[in-house]
């Protein structure tokens, strides 16, 4: 082929995949109509919230879950509530995949925004609403290939003092010191005295249920296999993932445990669920799966039913 | 034995040229893997956020995808070689790796949430990935003149890294401009993959072996007896033993994050600052290399990452920590192929090129296992102690080896 042949070949090439490219993203990005705008429902208590398809923070009477939901907030990739003080993890569009955590008063406006590296994970407020708490996680680049890690950070609303990667805190593993490059630490729920947490530590492939200080600064696993566990609102019992099954479809299963005997009880829930879950009361759980969210008793019993159509990260807000 | 190559310079001292010439096929090649490097980093940019918040799979899922196969890679590297040295084929193999990512970006919207089909995909990517690398060295290897191996290498690598910088910004800018479409992402980024296999047909030729050389066929046995030559032996275990002292790039990033002086908001962009040095400094290393001797610029590069760890122990500082890392590869990952490629006849290129590439992946895998070990027992200090002392005592020794041959 002579020079100007494969030029004239490349110009027509050019054209052909920068109109393709191009065509494709202009329709991509006008396919789906705007939202419209629906009136803010705010913050207010007797409400279940959630976030829609959309991402948006809606909600709906606590005692009419099929209700139409309201939107109450800002699109939000993972959000939660106690108190009056909501978290809300939103991933960047910057041009590098980072996560802000941004903190939201009773009236939904932003009081407090971190940036993060990474993609947005797990969210939660302790039962005050005084402590925040969150996961993201970082992926490995294509310089560095390993995998991903997590990074756990907790807010203290009051004093605005925020660790943005917990996994410095002196952890006792099966009663020893333990040290390893490899800890990551994910899932933190907060007991009502907003000091001692339950989180989820996983080291040289194994998880482990951790309890923290958060005042005195450590940390010391309880059991293993456990992870994203979720205390009840009289901090006696916890729900979490306990993992079954090496198949990626059918990883773990929903289980309560007492805290007093360290006792667990498998749910009724059977399919795999990757959820940190909340309560909907003192009896009930609930969880996103699928496209929706689920409820089912937290003592083993009953069966799971969907709650809301099309939403995620579910919070009651009593 | 690194001389043969450097004897062009060394042996008759021409003055090095002021032409900044390349040939055109290294060219050829380099913007190929420009525009396929911009291609891939948009997939990996953006396939963490897919995966996860669209898809909705969790990290651990996410994880056992990612952490696909460094032994299928391995092997189809292998593969990759010596398919390309049988019959003197590196184009056709090269292109076949090329073509193979290419078709994985459509296929990765129809796969949809299957974990299953997503690990077909994405292993369908990378052993396009393996099947291309030996080849194009090869190529690489074959295309200029053996005193100017090292600009050449350093040419390819600064354009290939180029590449990978501009991928992430240019798949978030897609990203940003569309709401959020991932699908016009991959779309985009297969455009321009298409665009790379096409520019490797239209514009990079093939450089058979002279006739005398194809008698003997690439089997399994003609790679393994390469090693029966002393020189190249010496170059692959030099290079094993020194991937065996290397702290993976993830690690270092993370002691520089311990270390304080990083926001969790820029720790993505560490890497970032190491490739930009190795984007600015792979040429001119490899010029160097050229000039002085190959094995010399080399072992430099290694004392180079043993400062970058002296720094990492001591004081912590940031930037010269990068710029150490990324002097660390200029001096070293184009300009070993440039020691390598012209030890090895050239109907066996890619074979060669594959085995020691493999050798020092290889061992760099195993040296992260190392690293990690050493951190768990030990502590992160005395881990990274230990390798910088590795480093102390492989450098010289590999010195030593490479100049008692010559």
């Amino acid at each position: 082929m002579t020079s100007a042949r494969r030029l004239a070949v490349l110009l027509a090439a050019l054209a052909v995949l920068g109109g393709g490219a191009g065509g494709y993203a202009t329709w991509a990005a006008h396919r789906d109509p705007a939202p419209a705008r629906v009136a803010d429902g705010g913050l207010r208590p007797g409400r279940l919230m959630f976030r829609t398809a959309t991402g948006r923070v809606a909600g709906v009477p606590l005692g009419a879950p099929s209700a139409a939901p309201v939107a109450a907030g800002p699109a939000c990739d993972r959000f939660s509530t106690a108190g009056g003080t909501s978290i809300c993890l939103v991933a960047g569009r910057g041009t590098l995949a980072g996560t802000d955590a941004v903190i939201l008063d009773r009236s939904m406006r932003e009081t407090r925004r971190i940036t993060l590296a990474g993609i947005p994970n797990r969210a939660r407020m302790s039962p005050s609403g005084r402590m925040a708490s969150w996961t993201v996680f970082v992926t490995g680049d294509s310089y560095s290939r390993s995998g991903f890690s997590t990074w756990t950070g907790i807010l203290d609303t009051r004093t605005g003092y925020a660790v943005t990667n917990i996994e410095d805190i002196p952890l006792t593993l099966d009663g020893r010191r333990y040290h390893s490059p490899d800890v990551n630490y994910w899932g933190v729920t907060f007991a009502p005295d907003d000091n001692r947490f339950y989180a989820t530590v996983s080291t040289r492939g194994k998880t482990y249920l951790v309890e923290g200080d958060y005042g005195r600064w450590r940390a010391r696993t309880l059991r293993e296999n456990a992870e994203c566990p979720s205390l009840s609102s009289d901090g006696t019992r916890l729900v979490f993932k306990k993992r079954v099954s090496s198949d990626p479809d059918r990883m773990w299963r929903l289980h309560l445990l007492e805290l007093s005997t360290m006792r667990e009880t498998p749910l009724a829930e059977t399919a795999s669920v990757d959820d940190q879950v909340a309560w909907l009361d003192g009896r009930t759980v609930m969880y996103a799966k699928g496209r929706d969210v689920w409820s089912v008793p937290a003592d083993g019993s009953g069966a799971p039913a969907v709650l809301v159509r099309s939403a995620s990260s579910p919070v009651a807000f009593p | 034995m690194y001389i043969s190559a450097s004897r062009a310079a060394d042996g008759t001292r021409p003055r090095p040229r002021l032409s900044l010439a390349v040939p055109a096929n290294v060219l050829a090649l380099g913007v190929v893997s420009l525009v396929t490097d911009i291609s891939s980093e948009m997939v990996t940019a953006v396939l963490p956020l897919y995966l996860t918040l669209f898809l909705g799979l969790s990290p651990l899922q996410f994880g056992l995808l990612d952490g696909l196969s460094f032994g299928v890679t391995a092997l189809v590297r292998l593969a990759g070689g010596a398919l390309a040295d049988r019959g003197q084929r590196h184009k056709l193999v090269a292109g076949a790796g090329y073509g193979l990512s290419a078709l994985s970006r459509p296929v990765l919207l129809a796969a949809g949430g299957s974990v299953g089909a997503l690990g077909a995909v994405i292993a369908a990517d990378r052993i396009g990935k393996g099947l291309r690398t030996a080849p194009r060295d090869a190529l690489i290897s074959l295309s200029a003149p053996p005193g100017e191996l090292g600009r050449a290498f350093g040419t390819h690598r600064a354009m290939d890294t180029c590449g990978a910088l501009l991928g992430p910004p240019a798949a978030f800018a897609v990203l940003t401009l569309t709401g959020g479409a991932y699908d016009a992402v991959f779309t985009t980024s297969f455009c321009v993959a298409v665009l790379g296999v096409l520019l490797l047909a239209l514009y990079v030729r093939d450089r058979p072996a002279p006739p005398v050389d194809r008698r003997s066929a690439a089997s399994p046995r003609a790679v393994l007896g390469l090693l029966r030559d002393p020189s190249f032996r010496r170059v692959c275990a030099v290079a094993t033993a020194l991937g065996l002292v290397t702290v993976g790039d993830a690690f270092v990033y993370l002691l520089l994050q311990r270390s304080g002086g990083v926001g969790p908001a820029s720790f993505p962009l560490l890497p970032v600052g190491t490739a930009a040095v190795y984007l600015l400094l792979a040429v001119p290393a490899g010029r160097l290399a050229d000039r002085v001797g190959r094995v010399p610029v080399f072992l430099a590069g290694h004392a180079a990452l043993a400062a970058a760890y002296l720094v990492l122990l001591g004081p912590g500082w940031l930037w010269p920590v990068l710029a150490l890392q990324g002097v660390f590869y200029a001096a070293t990952d184009g300009v070993l192929m440039a020691v390598a490629g012209p030890m090895l006849p050239a109907h066996l290129r890619g074979s060669g090129l594959a085995l020691l590439q493999t050798g020092q992946a290889a061992s760099r895998l195993v040296s992260s296992v190392l690293f990690g070990a050493l951190w768990t027992a030990w502590g992160s200090t005395p881990g990274l102690a230990v390798m910088a002392a590795g480093l102390a005592v492989c450098v010289p020794g590999a010195w030593f080896a490479m100049r008692r041959r010559a």
